[in-house]
């Protein structure tokens, strides 16, 4: 029972940090038709301006985290501007591929600049945990992973509603044209997708090196993980980024816990699979996800 | 006053749409652009409002002026900020947003302060609206939707209000209500430029006519000259003189329209 309590929350914790990478990707496809694979290096060099910032610079770890979710945002900007914005007209596609080529650029900047050492987030919860009954614990740090994404969501699921600029990041969603029509300046909304996708990669970021944890360049790959997720909530829904992410971290962690028991013949570190095998169950029986609109094409 | 003159268009650079178009809709009046299925009119929109390059076509001479301000090298968040409002052909609006929000939305140019007081005038003009504001919009009846986006184009206060076609798809009582809907919008103080393929309707609230065929415009009158005119009552109005003559007696091989000869 107290494995079981302790796996859910873990799992629920690490969920979350793939719901905010995943909310990062939904903004950039549901803005401009473009899966965006460079969302994972967004995150590590978010985590990496964190680290600067709390450890090079010397500020205190509340005050670098919106730092480097600002520096991290005028980055996907720029990457939107210079990279993407030639690329509007041209085929979804080609811009995807665009992105691929991005997430290597920016990988072997961040590999340059993190070098060999694991780096550090600076975080004050380490290690610490909360403890229940006695004998359950639940890490600070996973409960401050949940708060942060269900902080996030709100803020960016009000920001869509309420704001004039999320409004119009909607409407060029849904129709450019009429959105053009309207007064909207579409191509500043593609950029403002870019930026909020890069603000939330580096929130994310800043829990790959938290919690006791470090984090080198190759841990970009986790952000992968987010693909799981979306495409178990739906490419297209921000309410299913944040479900799907957390169905994702908390099947990944019960696996963790309970396959080497139940199933050994499966061999060690199973649990990394698992979200990729959710994702192709998912694609087979219902590829649009669990919120996700259903492409409907009249043949 | 908006001044088109002598206005070419071309399509991938290649297909010339409009050759030599020149309107003019005086502030305050209704202008109503007719014309068959190509002929040009929408292209003439696009032009107006800058949303040519969505569809690979630019302005290759002539010149369109808002006020004596050229315009035609704007890009149509400027022509939505210079006072020119538009209702696009088929409605599109945003069927994913409530009404208030399809309303929000046309205002994004406008404002701040501007938009609850705007918001009330379009509730009043349209009550089925406001009944319905926190509805998606998508479930709205089509002429709920053509009222849903002429109200949105009038949140950013155009002076001038281009509508596309606003009878497309209506049945006729309520091509009725948006036509008188247009007329009070006018008499608010918004010039309209009204492209119909629907002339009836058309020229019974304009003062003034054009009719566009294949890229020129070859008549350019009063509305109420337009109304008696024999070959606009015949291909437009679908009017005859004598009524329905006899089958037998319809030589339309010979009767082609061409009015300039």
């Amino acid at each position: 029972m107290e494995a079981l309590i302790e796996s859910i929350a873990r799992g629920l914790g690490q969920g979350s940090v793939y719901a905010m990478l995943g909310l990062g990707f939904v903004i950039v496809y549901k803005g401009t038709d473009v899966v965006n694979f460079a969302q994972p290096a967004l995150m590590i060099l978010g985590a990496f301006f964190v680290s600067w910032f709390t450890f090079d610079a010397g500020l205190p770890f509340f005050a670098a985290v919106p730092v480097a979710m600002v520096a991290a945002a005028l980055l996907g900007a720029a990457i939107e501007r210079v990279a993407l914005r030639p690329m509007v007209g041209q085929p979804v596609f080609s811009a995807a591929m665009v992105t691929v080529g991005v997430f290597f650029a920016l990988l072997t900047i961040a590999t340059r600049l993190i070098g060999t050492d694991i780096r550090r987030a600076g975080d004050p919860w380490g290690l610490n945990a909360f403890v229940f009954a006695d004998s359950i614990q639940v890490f600070q740090v996973d409960v401050a992973k949940v708060v942060t994404a269900l902080l996030a969501f709100l803020a960016v699921g009000a920001y869509f509603k309420y704001s004039r600029s999320g409004l119009a990041i909607r409407a060029t969603a849904s129709d450019q044209e009429t959105a053009l029509a309207q007064g909207v300046k579409v191509g500043r909304m593609f950029g403002l997708s870019w930026a909020l996708a890069g603000a939330l990669g580096a929130l994310a970021g800043v829990f790959i090196g938290a919690g006791g944890v470090g984090f080198e360049p190759i841990s970009a790959l986790i952000a992968l993980k987010a693909l799981p997720a979306i495409i178990l909530g739906g490419l297209d829904s921000i309410k299913g980024a944040l479900i799907g992410g957390l169905i994702i971290g908390v099947i990944e962690s019960l696996s963790r816990t309970y396959q080497p028991g139940l199933a050994p013949w499966l061999g060690a570190n199973f649990d990394q699979v698992v979200p990729y095998l959710v994702m192709l169950i998912v694609l087979m029986i219902r590829p649009y996800g669990l919120f996700g609109t259903p492409e409907i094409e009249r043949v | 006053m908006l001044t088109i003159e002598g206005l070419e268009v071309v399509y991938e650079d290649v297909i010339l749409v409009l050759k030599g178009v020149s309107i003019e809709v005086p502030d305050g009046s209704i202008v109503a652009l007719l014309g068959a299925n190509g002929a040009g009119k929408t292209t003439v929109l696009r032009a107006i409002t800058g949303l040519l390059d969505v569809h690979r076509g630019s302005v290759r001479k002539g010149s369109i002026k808002l006020d004596g301000t050229p315009i035609h090298h704007l890009d149509a968040p400027a022509t939505v900020a210079a006072g020119i409002g538009q209702v696009m052909e088929g409605r599109r609006i945003f069927i994913d947003f409530t009404i208030d929000e399809n309303l929000r939305i046309g205002a994004h140019t406008a404002d701040r302060g501007s938009i609850d007081a705007n918001l009330d005038r379009i509730y009043t003009l349209f009550p089925i609206l406001a009944e319905r504001r926190k509805q998606l919009a998508g479930y709205l009846s089509g002429g709920e939707q053509q009222m849903l986006a002429i109200g949105r184009a009038l949140m950013a206060e155009p002076k001038l209000l281009l509508l596309d076609e606003p009878s497309l798809g209506l049945a006729p009582l309520i091509v009725q209500q948006i036509r008188d809907l247009i007329v009070e919008i006018n008499q608010q103080g918004t010039s309209v430029l009204l492209v119909e393929q629907n002339a009836n309707m058309a020229l019974s609230i304009s003062e003034h006519g054009y009719i566009l065929e294949t890229g020129k415009v070859v008549m350019d009158k009063p509305a109420a000259i337009l109304r008696e005119d024999d070959d606009v009552r015949e291909f437009y109005l679908g009017l005859r003189e004598e009524g329905a003559a006899s089958f037998r007696d319809v030589k339309h091989y010979k009767r082609r329209k061409r009015w300039l000869s």
